[in-house]
């Protein structure tokens, strides 16, 4: 039942805080904290060992009748993989709401509703095992999301919403085909008409039809990564959302990508996933490449974090389709580190933007004199960011890289050109932004550095990286039944990249 | 006729009767709130009605008529579109003072009876009377006395083409009947199956009805008079040709589609689906250069009317389905859509605030119905947790389990081009208020029946569970 209230009460204190945000602004603000910090407590008590048999690792689980006569169930369930990431999305709202207290001052109750929903239909994704109850899920987190871009975004933020949207909702739809076939499938084989996951692993098929299904899940999910070529949408998307949704976008909706392709891509189709993992891992190092070299010539601050998170999701992707222990361990970390990084990373962004009211790093400079503080952190995330040892994406790179080296060697060799080049935009983010001569800003006042609240983010998410980075041994407890799982399922596939491996020593 | 087919027939029978009793009542006294409450209560009677004269089996009502569960079904959402149109136009009209009020009730009575008995149809006398009726009566209602500048150029635009549709329609039924000897639907489907498949005849009667209904479907290429007449009538009317004539004419189109099977042959699917597609495309592409909000709902409801052709073309106990709870969730959006309009217009102004630029602020002037919009906006573009997500859903699942690749394609590239404008609606809501609006305050009973169409469209959309339970019911359990 946990699992329930885990939904439910973001979805209702969403409600909740729209309604309250007609008496005072402070409110929604307070019900907000309030409501995901329970959540959060429940999503705590369900750390802990998984019972792992056979072909299930669920720490818990739920089936409710939803809509029996389309074989759709309300079924949901946890295994480490979700829980890790959910325990993400909580935290990472949460800071949300902390770091939107200043700088969102208009409808204040119905941006913190939408922050929940948004919340919600994320939660949902990573907790959905019936594939239409996930889809229900993955368009869910579409509106709020949309709302929060369109309404309390930047200059360019209609267009930038509806680019989003558009990108999302036409590669969900091929998505939706994709599933639709394999139920049919599935029922033309066994005579059931169901969408549980569970049930329809291992439905056989031809390999063409295999193939393109699989490439309809896997569009999707390559939208939300994002993957090159499908990645443009994300740097306007990010760089036009409020703090909030920057953080929320990069933090968790694009995790959500990385989530589909090891639930439910591989796992689905093993085979035809092995054959398209050599396009999938090429164009997962371009994405590394092309993304660095994006962020190293962008001016503007955020779309240069923008730019770098396609690099980092590269990593992710190369990883999942090397679909080796190692590997998928070092997506997990991955995908955790980057949530923080580059949610502090945009967070600082926002606190730059609110206090020198620019993004364009044209214009900075010489912000060490001024803003200590701000810059200190600035340059421990973008180090992070960078990869340095001893901080959590520096394990994530590290073992996506050793996995990948068993799959593939070429590929390995060019993406960790990739880190090279992110030291290079992360470090001139740094030298660019807090170094040099302090550039002067005609009739603005002395900007103010990072103020207790911010602080306290900070410091939380710094305690997050480095701890990552130092001890992840915890999160991979965690997670290790589940992925166990999940490479049974991709069993084909796991042996073949065995073999493949073996034939390049 | 036996007991039986009286009982069955008694909700068309009552509805009749109420026309009657209201055209009476308008002559011994004139009162707006009088007779708008009588035609509330007449409508309220034939939606009680209708489930409990409900047959356990078929029940035949003359050769013209038959009386099922997918009539109950159908012709229930007739009757309940009628009586929120009914209110919204209460609603509505309870602003001008200048033109006589009452006679349009019976105009919405008359068109509504038409429209009740188009599914029981499964007789081409039945199918043109009925059709007729409703048409006739929507001539009336579009051009409907007000100081608006265009109602009557849409009504006469109405009778014209509507007369040609008429024309094409009657036509192709003589060639029909000129070939085989009968205007029963089931006697068509026998006799065309026992006959040579390339009869030009029946071929060229087909396309003849096929153009006839098209247009009354409003699908491309025989929309050009949608957009027009939408945004000329008043916004009630608009709402009873967007959602009331369509469900009927779509429904005696099922039944034509079904009956008369031996007629789905590959030269008429081939047609059909290519209007579908056009309809779809075509609907979508053509709403994004709209700024006036009817326009752009009228050729949103030209792609909506293609996705159910869809359904139809996919066929089967699914196909049926689908089409039943799609035009449900496209009844319940549209009317909420076209009720907004209404409840934010009054006749005395010359025009429906139906311009983008009227919805500016619309979140902070009037929240609760710029948020109802907004959900109608965004169950009309197929996003949940509303009807029209499980709708479009359904339709897709049979329109993929019947193997239909290019309406299926055509259907999900239509959905993502609908995005572009349906969103363009909600940031209109969001901008910051205009200096001058030209929105009326709304009444309190229109607001409580957008706010009961609202809850359907949610409660519906979380938990579809028990509408396909009753489409089962009624539609599922029909033997056609």
């Amino acid at each position: 039942m946990s699992l329930l209230w885990l939904l439910l009460i973001p979805a209702v204190g969403g409600v909740l805080t729209w309604l309250v945000g007609a008496r005072h602004p402070d409110w929604p603000r307070w019900t907000a904290l309030l409501v995901l910090a329970i959540d959060l407590l429940i999503a705590l008590t369900l750390i802990g060992p998984a019972v792992a048999s056979g072909r299930t690792a669920w720490i818990a689980s739920l089936d409710l009748p939803w809509i029996p006569q389309l074989g759709i169930s309300f079924e949901l369930n946890l295994d480490g993989l979700s829980l890790v990431l959910i325990l993400l999305t909580i935290v990472l709202s949460l800071i949300s709401v902390v770091i939107s207290w200043t700088e969102i001052t208009d409808r204040v109750g119905l941006f913190h509703a939408n922050l929940l929903w948004a919340t919600t239909g994320v939660i949902g994704v990573f907790l959905a095992l019936d594939l239409f109850l996930f889809f229900f899920f993955w368009e869910l987190m579409l509106v709020p999301m949309y709302f929060l871009i369109a309404l309390w975004g930047h200059e360019h933020r209609f267009y930038a919403a509806i680019k989003f949207v558009i990108f999302t909702q036409g590669s969900s739809l091929l998505m939706l085909v994709a599933m639709l076939v394999l139920v049919f499938i599935h029922q033309q084989a066994t005579g059931q008409f169901t969408f549980d996951y569970l049930a329809l692993l291992g439905t056989k098929m031809s390999p063409s039809i295999a193939f393109w299904l699989m490439l309809g899940f896997f569009v999707a999910f390559a939208v939300k990564l994002p993957v090159v070529p499908f990645h443009t949408w994300l740097p306007d998307a990010h760089t036009e959302a409020p703090t909030a949704g920057s953080v929320l976008l990069a933090g968790v909706l694009l995790k959500t990508g990385a989530y589909g392709l090891l639930r439910f891509v591989v796992p689905l189709f093993p085979d035809a996933a092995h054959a398209f993992a050599p396009v999938a891992m090429a164009l997962g190092v371009i994405g590394i490449l092309y993304g660095a070299l994006l962020a190293f010539g962008q001016n503007d601050m955020k779309r240069l974090v923008a730019y770098s998170s396609i690099s980092h999701m590269g990593f992710v992707l190369l990883g999942v389709f090397a679909w080796n222990a190692l590997a998928l361990q070092g997506v997990v970390l991955q995908m955790l580190a980057h949530g923080v990084s580059t949610g502090a990373l945009f967070i600082l962004v926002g606190a730059l933007q609110e206090r020198i009211h620019t993004r364009d790093m044209r214009l900075m400079g010489g912000l060490w004199g001024p803003m200590p503080r701000l810059s200190a952190f600035g340059m421990i995330f973008a180090v992070a960011s960078l990869g340095l040892p001893g901080l959590g994406n520096f394990i994530g790179e590290f073992l996506i890289l050793l996995g990948s080296y068993h799959a593939s060697v070429p590929f390995t060799v060019i993406a960790a050109i990739g880190l090279v080049a992110g030291a290079a935009y992360s470090l001139l983010l740094v030298q660019r932004a807090f170094h040099g001569q302090a550039s002067p800003h005609p009739g603005t006042p002395e900007p103010i550095d990072l103020t207790a609240r911010h602080l306290a983010v900070m410091g939380l998410l710094m305690l997050a990286i480095i701890g990552l980075g130092l001890y992840p041994q915890p999160v991979f407890d965690q997670v290790s039944p589940g992925l166990g799982v999940l490479k049974g399922y991709g069993a084909a596939f796991a042996s073949a990249s065995t073999q493949f491996a073996e034939a390049a020593r | 006729m036996t007991a039986a087919a009286f009982t069955a027939f008694m909700p068309f029978t009552l509805l009749g009767a109420v026309t009657i009793a209201v055209m009476l009542l308008i002559a011994v006294r004139r009162s707006h709130h009088l007779i708008a409450l009588s035609t509330i209560v007449g409508l309220l009677l034939c939606c009680i009605a209708l489930p409990l004269a409900a047959p356990a089996s078929p029940t035949a009502v003359t050769p013209l008529f038959i009386i099922d569960g997918s009539v109950t079904y159908y012709a229930g959402l007739v009757f309940g579109s009628a009586l929120v149109v009914a209110i919204l136009s209460y609603a509505y009209l309870d602003g001008a003072t200048q033109a006589p009020r009452e006679e349009y009730y019976l105009l919405l009575l008359t068109a509504t009876l038409g429209a009740a008995v188009l599914p029981a149809s499964v007789h081409f006398a039945a199918f043109f009377l009925g059709l007729e009726t409703l048409s006739i009566s929507l001539i009336g209602l579009i051009a409907y006395a007000s100081p608006r500048e265009r109602a009557a150029e849409a009504g006469i635009k109405y009778l014209v083409l509507g007369g040609a549709s008429s024309a094409f329609l009657l036509f192709g039924m003589a060639l029909i009947y000129a070939d085989l000897g009968t205007l029963s639907f089931a006697r068509i489907g026998v006799l065309s199956h026992a006959g040579s498949p390339h009869d030009l005849y029946r071929a060229v009667g087909v396309a003849m009805i096929l153009t006839g209904v098209g247009f009354k479907l409003s699908l491309v290429p025989f929309h050009m008079w949608t957009p027009d007449i939408y945004e000329a009538a008043p916004a009630p009317v608009t709402a009873f040709v967007a959602v009331v004539s369509k469900i009927a004419v779509f429904a005696v189109l099922l039944r034509y589609f079904i009956l008369a099977e031996g007629q789905a042959d590959a030269a008429l699917r081939a047609g059909l689906a290519a209007i579908a597609i056009l309809s779809m495309l075509g609907g979508n592409l053509l709403a994004l250069l709209q700024d006036n909000v009817k326009r752009l709902l009228a050729y949103s409801s030209i792609a909506h009317l293609g996705y159910l052709l869809v359904a139809l073309l996919a066929g089967g106990a699914l196909g049926i389905e689908a089409a039943a709870f799609y035009l449900a969730a496209y009844a319940v959006t549209s009317l909420g859509a076209f009720g907004i309009v209404a409840q934010l217009s009054t006749p005395e102004s010359g025009r429906d605030a139906d311009r983008l630029r009227d919805y500016r602020g619309l979140f902070r002037t009037r929240p609760f119905l710029a948020a109802s919009f907004a959900l109608m906006m965004l169950s009309l573009a197929g996003l949940p947790p509303t009807l029209g997500f499980i709708g479009k859903f359904y339709l897709i699942t049979s329109g993929v389990g019947a193997g239909l690749f290019w309406p299926v394609a055509a259907l999900v590239a239509g959905s993502v081009i609908g995005l572009y404008y349906y969103l363009r609606v909600l940031v209109a809501m969001a901008m910051p208020v205009p200096a001058e609006s030209a929105v009326a305050a709304p009444l309190w009973f229109g607001n409580a029946v957008i706010a009961g169409l609202l809850l359907l469209l949610l409660a519906f959309g979380a938990y579809p569970a028990p509408a396909i339970a009753l489409i089962r019911m009624t539609v599922g359990a029909t033997t056609w």
